[in-house]
């Protein structure tokens, strides 16, 4: 019925599982990473002490910033020899995280996407229409290999050019989408302007992740396409997509617990919540061999449903994301600091600190972000032709950095509203 | 022979306009003539006043980004060719025009025309057989 044992493992045999696993992981890093074994020396916590899942609060955080400070490869518990391939998350030099795998890794993982697949009811028969970016992204790769895995044919298209895309599934015969939820709702535009009728194309579901999105969105989806819309999540630190994924119920992502244990804290004071309480969701990894990371915090704010599942599976299941502890923004797939695009305002001569950043999600379904920023005597002119040109600055400096498209806005001194903490930088209108 | 120009920044908001021009009503300033460039988003108000510097004043207290530019006004015969004869003699002094708009009431039957070019000493001395007007001139038209 599923399409590992391991998916209806009972909780005792899975906490021997887990347990066994984090032991081993635990030395692993301990042994390999010399970041790891200063940490725990802080901690004062050693591999010996872990015995146990029950342990594991024990143990130290790991955090984007740690992954950062010891850039790019430092976190790397296996050999360069052994490692296979390299993922690194957007954004500029310094501010990538980069994350590898071992063989045995990049197997893993394909199981674990052959899995998501499977809980969408695929099979070696199906078509997969991959549009995830393939690159250093996750996304695409990530899929891939778990298609393959899965042993059905994978068309890796990859994104853009809509129309070809439309083209592709009638002629190839798609029967399963991957791509962000903002981009099949752009494509069922494209599809619908290009006269094409769902009934055309035999999709019949999709794996949807790498941005926020919401029920509302999910019905939309479904109904412009006449498929199952599932949530998949991942992150590249942890795995990439494919760290938990919805089943047909949709009622919740199951996180593949035989690799991934979840926590959810408190991300003020460090501390598990109650049961079922929403918090900071961190995970540890337990077999992962390239860069296996202990209790890491994803900053993604979700809650562990407590009821079983009416599908069968025993692992858990976290509600679908309903925020982020800090300011990161995921425009269009694609991880957005807003540090970032202060960095380059500043950078820009006679532009001043005072800006905001607008996020909304157009009527086609893909995510836009205007920048404001203050007009002042230093930037003004009375010529408007000025005025464009340092708009068509903020905004090509801006695209350079961040790598996505961005509307830049002027707007009148003492527009942007001030505050006296931790300024508002973002005013995210999406709905979702 | 040059005119100050205000230039202030507005935002395409509803009731900006009338904000600035209440301002200048409320400190008893006269706006001689104005023109509003638009774009999309924002739009620059230029305009001639009869007290620039009080006007600057008022307008900055009232938070606005204020530009100040040099001008040239030009009388400029109210008849069929007129402008054109002005412009052909800019265009034979090799004078680039970013912006020109024009005053509502006439001076000595001529209209006035304001030019904003990039050089306005230059332009003035290298302008014959146009009439430019003072400052004074176009503070009491």
């Amino acid at each position: 019925m599923f399409y590992s044992r391991e998916e209806s493992i009972n909780p005792e045999e899975l906490k021997k599982l887990q347990s066994e696993r984090l032991i081993k992981t635990v030395k692993r890093v301990y042994e390999n990473v010399p970041f790891y074994r200063k940490k725990f020396a802080e901690a004062g916590v050693e591999p010996a002490d872990i015995r146990s899942v029950d342990d594991l609060a024990r143990l130290p955080f790991t955090t984007k910033q740690d992954l950062r400070d010891n850039y790019p490869y430092g976190l790397f518990a296996a050999p360069m020899g052994d490692i296979v391939r390299i993922h690194a998350s957007s954004g500029t030099t310094g501010k990538m995280t980069v994350v590898s795998y071992t063989r045995n890794d990049i197997e893993m993982w394909a199981g674990l996407i052959a899995r998501c697949f499977s809980m969408a009811g695929a099979t070696k028969n199906d078509i997969i229409h991959n549009c995830y970016g393939y690159g250093l992204f996750t996304g695409g790769l990530g899929i891939h290999f778990g298609a393959e895995k899965l042993g059905a044919t994978v068309i890796p298209v990859s994104g853009g050019n809509s129309q070809r895309q439309i083209k592709i599934m009638q002629d190839f015969g798609s029967t399963i989408l991957t791509c962000t939820p903002s981009y099949a709702l752009n494509l069922a535009e494209t599809m619908k302007e290009m006269g094409v009728s769902p009934k055309d194309i035999k999709l019949r579901a999709g794996l949807f992740g790498a941005e926020p999105w919401s029920e509302s969105m999910r019905r939309d989806i479904e109904k412009l396409w006449g498929i199952d819309a599932l949530d998949i999540y991942g992150l590249s630190e942890i795995m990439g997509p494919g760290v938990a994924n919805e089943c047909l119920e949709k009622n919740g992502l199951h996180v593949f617990e035989d690799h991934f244990i979840p926590e959810i804290i408190d991300s003020a004071t460090g501390k598990p919540v109650a049961p079922g309480t929403r918090g900071e969701l961190v995970f540890t990894t337990i077999t992962k061999e390239g860069i296996p990371l202990i209790r890491y915090r994803t900053k993604d704010i979700t809650r562990l449903i407590p009821e079983k599942c009416k599908c069968g599976r025993t692992f858990s299941r976290i509600e679908r994301l309903s925020g982020r502890t800090d300011d990161m923004l995921i425009i269009r797939g694609v991880n957005v600091f807003p540090s970032e695009i202060e960095t380059v305002i500043m950078s820009i001569e006679g532009v001043e600190p005072h800006y905001q950043i607008i996020v909304d999600r157009a009527e086609h379904g893909l995510d836009t972000l205007e920048v404001q920023v203050e007009v002042n005597e230093k930037i003004f002119s009375d010529e408007i032709k000025a005025l464009e040109a340092i708009e068509k600055r903020i905004k090509k400096e801006i695209n350079s950095v961040l790598g996505i498209g961005v509307k830049v806005k002027l707007v009148e001194p003492r527009s942007i509203p001030r505050s006296e903490g931790k300024a508002k930088r973002i005013i995210d209108n999406r709905k979702i | 022979m040059k005119i100050v120009q205000l230039s202030v920044f507005l935002e395409n908001k509803e009731g900006r306009l009338a904000d600035i021009i209440g301002a200048l009503a409320d400190a008893n300033i006269n706006i001689r003539t104005l023109s509003l460039a638009d774009t999309k988003d924002f739009g620059v108000l230029r305009m001639i006043v009869d007290t620039p510097e009080k006007a600057i004043e008022v307008l900055k207290k009232k938070g606005a980004t204020v530009k100040t530019t040099e001008i040239i006004a030009v009388e400029v015969e109210d008849s069929p060719g007129g402008l054109y004869r002005v412009l052909k003699v800019f265009k034979e002094a090799g004078i680039n025009i970013e912006y020109m708009y024009a005053f509502v009431e006439k001076n000595n039957d001529n209209a006035v025309m304001v030019f904003r070019v990039d050089d306005p000493d230059a332009a003035i001395k290298k302008i014959k057989g146009v009439k430019i007007l003072k400052a004074d001139d176009i503070y009491k038209i």
